[in-house]
């Protein structure tokens, strides 16, 4: 595991929209390994393995965006309110620490409330910057910010914010390195706006037109306190995606993904999940359809400011594509 | 109407799609069936080349469940698409897992509940389906993803009413294929696209695809709708025996709808209008924006209690809208495109001048 | 555009009856407004007007810019026994503000109301109720269902039917969203060609899920976009110390995130930068409120870049908004100046 990639990965700054911190840092490792490497016009980044012009053209995709909040309006008093960038619970919200481009940083809190719900809404919440007046704050409407959490590693687990799906950026960058005498033309899509709707992935796979597509993405876990049934455990291998509430995966992405499993003799897990969908959802809908599928990477507390995710399993899942893809 | 007890849930409907493509291969000039899966027969038109295509879709998927987890011998189950969990207790069930199995959908007694639980539907995480194996045998026939699809025999009713599960939208599908036979016997200048799509229930996916990749002229989606039964919803519900419902609004080509009405007048079929502000909810919404976007139609078949195994339909409105459908194909001139009022103005201005 | 002309543009169009998918009467009303200033134009099958001003050769780009043509209304579902039309909302309806409401019905325009059980027969508790729109009727005078079907068949369109008027230093409309954005469409299709081929395009059924522009921004495949709005002025007095959304009198308002899209960051710096160098006004839309067709259009084919600049308009969505002239009329002169600067090279370098 290289943890000092995965680090920069996880700590750059990179919400849905403003994904150029973590593209710059991706190009830099993927360049010495790709054939062609181009940016498209929302924003997506295309790293191309040749094959030898009798395989596949296969795209995997992993999205680069992270969820965070964007400034909506500064009071008199210099607290800022805000909207979400993805899919933001205003629970996870307060004491945690968010940091806009420009390295300010704010604490979110919850401001004084008479109702009684268990969850406060987002118009409750605000962040503060320290400023003691509306002339006082370093930032302005429109302004993106992402949480703050640093990466930490406890024995197989890592722990940080934006591993989804930085996880599956970090896979993908390990895998084209393994994957250059792969007969097939692949694609590396490091997507934009996955968080906001799906939407670099989709453009993306319209220009590049594939025939098959699979994302790299997170799921939910079904072995935390109370959880709802799910079939899916942390550390007990990478999930092979059966549905999700965006996607049916296509039986040919499904059992080549089982099929690869077993031919590197990785242990996987079958995933069916309730609420959530992957970039792939889009990239199927792509023309006249693309037949797609997804890997996922089992991940407790997601959309939290402290995932996590098991390393064995990140290590199963890139031998799995590579077995995949050979 | 066998059809409907055939199975496909969607995402699975491969073994429905392989009895469709027998039925329909006398009639079709070719057949193929798409990446996602939508089975596409194409009955070759008589007019000159380059000939316009319109394109008729009738999804094949159904709604049903599949597994999440297996806990003792027992299947957590989810939904795909719009299931209603009011209307699972007690049903029988196939289980499609490394061979299919036969089981039915439990959940706790009503002895040993509370008053107040007993007047809740029961929650998706407390449905089981019970498949009467011992738990080993039950961890090797079934897999989380296996998909499980409702078991209901077609039953007659009076007066020509038949009920059963899928008529959403196995009802289209035979209307769909009604046409195609009528049209084997008849002339008709335009290229005939029978499309049974898939993933319907689940985000009209197949519409979505299939109509990028043949890229018609023209669609009409065939597709159910509510009919009058016994509750209070008086305002988008539709009598049965009484036609097809001919849908009007955003969804909908002005023009295109008033030839389908003038189609079914001409074959003094019974209809009704379906005004549709909005989302049609139908494979029509997906159709009309595909590509530079298709004009487009929906003709509907009334079914009461949709969504459960129990949909009901008079038989008079399925060959209703096979015959209305074929004849409107029949009649379409190689030169028909449908227009706009305000362009007509301009050509009227353009002609005195 | 003169002054003058521009305020009479904008309310002729307001008063046009143009609901999501029935939007004959906007392409009517603008086909004598856009003769000899386009080079060609052309109806697709959606119902998009679609047109295209040559450019002057300089530049390669393929721009579009559209406004939609369809306005939120009410389509008639069915009809009682006593000859009343019971109505749909046609995309966004406030229901609050229909009781009490003069309404136009139907091509031949015939005025309705919408009245409410009197007061003297209302409860206390459902004085305090907003009635919702199932729960009204419209009142055209028939006496029976039969008559009623006759006059105002099912599908029947049912608008608002306020005219436009000034009121103080602002106008009053209906439709400003988006006939804002069309006002200012026509005129910079007024102005002397653009360096690139410039694609005008009238959009309909934006309020219905931005289906116009979806397929006509597939058809153009434009390198980049604008969209021209009237959008939400939340200006009003309140308690409490919250967003405004925009405001009337500050200029055109440019949005950085909606829940359609995210505007291209270096789209949006730029025309930034423009407006300040040239001293045009301009606000920031609170973000994650609302959408727009820039949402479709962004998305269509490999992508494209895109931008909204939106007219700021009070009460969108009800019988009557307000809107400020100086405010569309520099929402007109900052496109124009985005369009104008625009080169290739912006495009290449982000």
């Amino acid at each position: 595991m290289n943890l000092g990639l995965l680090t920069q990965l996880t700590q750059a700054f990179g919400p849905s929209g403003y994904e150029d911190k973590v593209r710059a840092l991706i190009q830099e490792h993927v360049a010495p390994w790709a054939d062609e490497l181009r940016t498209d016009p929302l924003g997506n980044l295309i790293a191309y393995h040749r094959g030898n012009g009798k395989g596949q053209k296969i795209v995997l995709a992993a999205h680069m965006d992270e969820i965070g909040v964007m400034v909506s309006h500064v009071d008199k008093e210099g607290y800022l309110r805000f909207t979400r960038i993805g899919g933001v619970y205003p629970l996870h919200c307060i004491g945690s620490r968010v940091r806009f481009a420009d390295g300010t940083h704010g604490v979110i809190y919850l401001e004084h409330r008479e109702d009684t719900s268990p969850s406060p809404k987002l118009t409750q919440l605000y962040i503060d910057v320290g400023a003691t007046n509306k002339d006082d704050v370093p930032v302005s409407v429109g302004a993106p910010a992402v949480f703050v959490r640093p990466l930490v590693q406890q024995g197989e687990r890592l722990i940080s914010k934006a591993l989804d799906d930085r996880i599956g950026c970090y896979i993908l960058i390990e895998l084209l390195q393994q994957v250059q005498d792969s007969p097939h033309d692949l694609y590396f899509l490091f997507s934009t706006q996955e968080e906001v709707g799906l939407r670099g992935a989709r453009t993306a796979a319209f220009s590049i037109n594939p025939d098959m597509a699979i994302a790299v993405d997170v799921t939910i876990t079904g072995d935390t306190p109370k959880a709802l049934p799910m079939a899916v455990t942390l550390g007990d291998g990478p999930a092979i995606k059966v549905q999700d509430s965006g996607m049916i995966a296509h039986p040919k992405v499904r059992q080549l993904l089982v099929d690869a499993a077993r031919k590197a003799k990785v242990p996987y897990q079958l995933e069916v999940l309730r609420g959530g969908t992957t970039d792939a959802a889009a990239m199927q809908l792509t023309r006249a359809g693309i037949p797609s599928g997804a890997l996922s990477i089992p991940c407790r507390y997601i959309h939290s400011p402290s995932e996590m995710v098991d390393s064995e399993d990140v290590a199963n899942a890139i031998k799995l594509l590579a077995a995949a893809l050979a | 109407m066998q059809l409907s007890e055939a199975v496909g849930p969607s995402g699975q409907e491969e073994s429905i799609r392989l009895q469709l493509e027998d039925l329909w291969r006398p009639f079709t000039t070719t057949m193929r069936a798409d990446a996602m899966g939508n089975l596409i027969a194409m009955q070759q038109g008589s007019g000159p080349e380059p000939r316009p295509a319109v394109m008729a879709a009738a999804h094949l998927d159904e709604i049903g469940l599949i597994v999440t987890q297996i806990e003792e011998g027992f299947l957590h189950i989810a939904p795909i698409g719009g299931t209603d969990r009011r209307v699972l207790l007690g049903l029988e069930v196939l289980v499609h897992g490394r061979e299919d199995i036969p089981g039915l959908i439990g959940t706790r007694p009503p002895h040993v509940l509370s008053a107040e639980e007993r007047q809740k539907t029961v929650p998706w995480e407390k449905l089981f389906v019970d498949v009467g194996l011992p738990a080993e045998k039950v961890n090797q026939l079934v897999h989380v993803g296996d998909p499980i699809s409702i078991r209901q025999p077609l039953l007659t009713l009076e007066n020509g009413r038949v009920a059963g599960k899928a008529f959403d939208n196995r009802a289209s599908v035979v209307a769909l294929t009604l046409a195609l036979e009528e049209l084997a016997q008849r002339e008709h200048a335009w290229d005939f696209y029978a499309v049974a799509t898939v993933q319907e229930e689940v985000g009209l996916k197949g519409a979505i695809t299939s109509a990028y990749g043949i890229n018609p002229q023209l669609a009409v989606a065939l597709d159910v709708t509510f009919g009058k039964q016994e509750d209070d919803s008086k305002i988008g519900v539709f009598e049965l025996d009484k036609g097809p419902t001919i849908g009007l609004g955003p969804n909908f080509h002005p023009q295109l709808f008033q030839r389908i009405e003038a189609t079914a007048k001409e074959l003094e079929i019974p209809y009704h209008l379906d005004p549709t502000p909005g989302a049609s909810g139908t494979d029509a919404w997906g159709i009309q924006v595909a590509r530079e976007g298709i004009p487009t139609s929906l003709l509907s078949i009334p079914v009461r209690y949709m969504h459960q195994p129990v949909e009901t339909l008079a038989r008079r409105d399925v060959e209703r809208t096979g015959r209305l459908l074929a004849t409107f194909v029949a009649g379409l001139e190689s030169s028909y495109r449908p227009g706009w009022e305000d362009e007509v103005d301009e050509t009227a201005a353009r002609s005195d001048q | 555009m003169k002054h003058e002309r521009l305020v009479d543009i904008l309310q002729s169009l307001s008063n046009v009856m143009s609901t999501s998918g029935d939007e004959s009467e906007m392409r009517r009303a603008l086909r004598p407004l856009l003769a000899g200033q386009v080079d060609e134009l052309r109806v697709d099958s959606l119902g998009n007007l679609i047109t295209l001003k040559k450019g002057t050769g300089e530049s390669q780009l393929r721009v579009l810019v559209t406004a939609h043509i369809d306005e939120v209304g009410m389509m008639v579902v069915d009809h009682t026994p006593d000859g009343a039309l019971k109505v749909q909302a046609v995309g966004g309806i406030d229901d609050r503000l229909l009781p009490g409401l003069n309404v136009c019905v139907g091509k031949e325009q015939l005025p309705g109301v919408i009245g409410i059980k009197a007061i003297h027969h209302s409860s206390s508790r459902e004085r305090l109720k907003a009635i919702p729109l199932k729960e009204l009727s419209v009142d055209i005078g028939a006496e029976n269902r039969k008559e009623a079907q006759r006059l105002a068949p099912v599908g029947t369109r049912v608008t608002f039917s306020t005219q436009a008027h000034p009121l103080g230093e602002l106008i009053a409309g209906k439709a400003f969203d988006d006939r804002a954005g069309c006002t200012a469409l026509v005129a910079l299709l007024h102005e002397e060609p653009f360096p690139f081929d410039l694609y005008g395009v009238f959009t309909v059924q934006e309020e219905v899920g931005l289906r116009g522009a979806r397929v006509a921004g597939y058809a153009v495949a434009p390198a980049v976009a604008f969209v021209l709005e009237g959008t939400i002025a939340d200006d009003l007095p309140k308690k409490e110390d919250v967003g405004p959304t925009s405001q009337i009198g500050q200029g055109p308002v440019l949005t950085v995130m909606d829940r359609s899209y995210i505007s291209a960051p270096w789209l949006l710096r730029y025309t930034v930068q423009l407006a300040e160098k040239l001293g045009i006004p301009y606000q920031f839309k609170q973000p994650g409120i609302g959408g727009t067709d820039a949402g479709a259009i962004h998305l269509t084919r490999g992508g494209v870049p895109s931008l909204t600049l939106a007219v700021p308009c009070r009460y969108i969505h009800g019988p009557i908004s307000l809107l400020k002239p100086a405010d569309l009329e520099a929402t007109i002169t900052l496109t124009s100046a985005a369009l104008r600067h625009l080169t290739a090279e912006q495009l290449a370098n982000n």
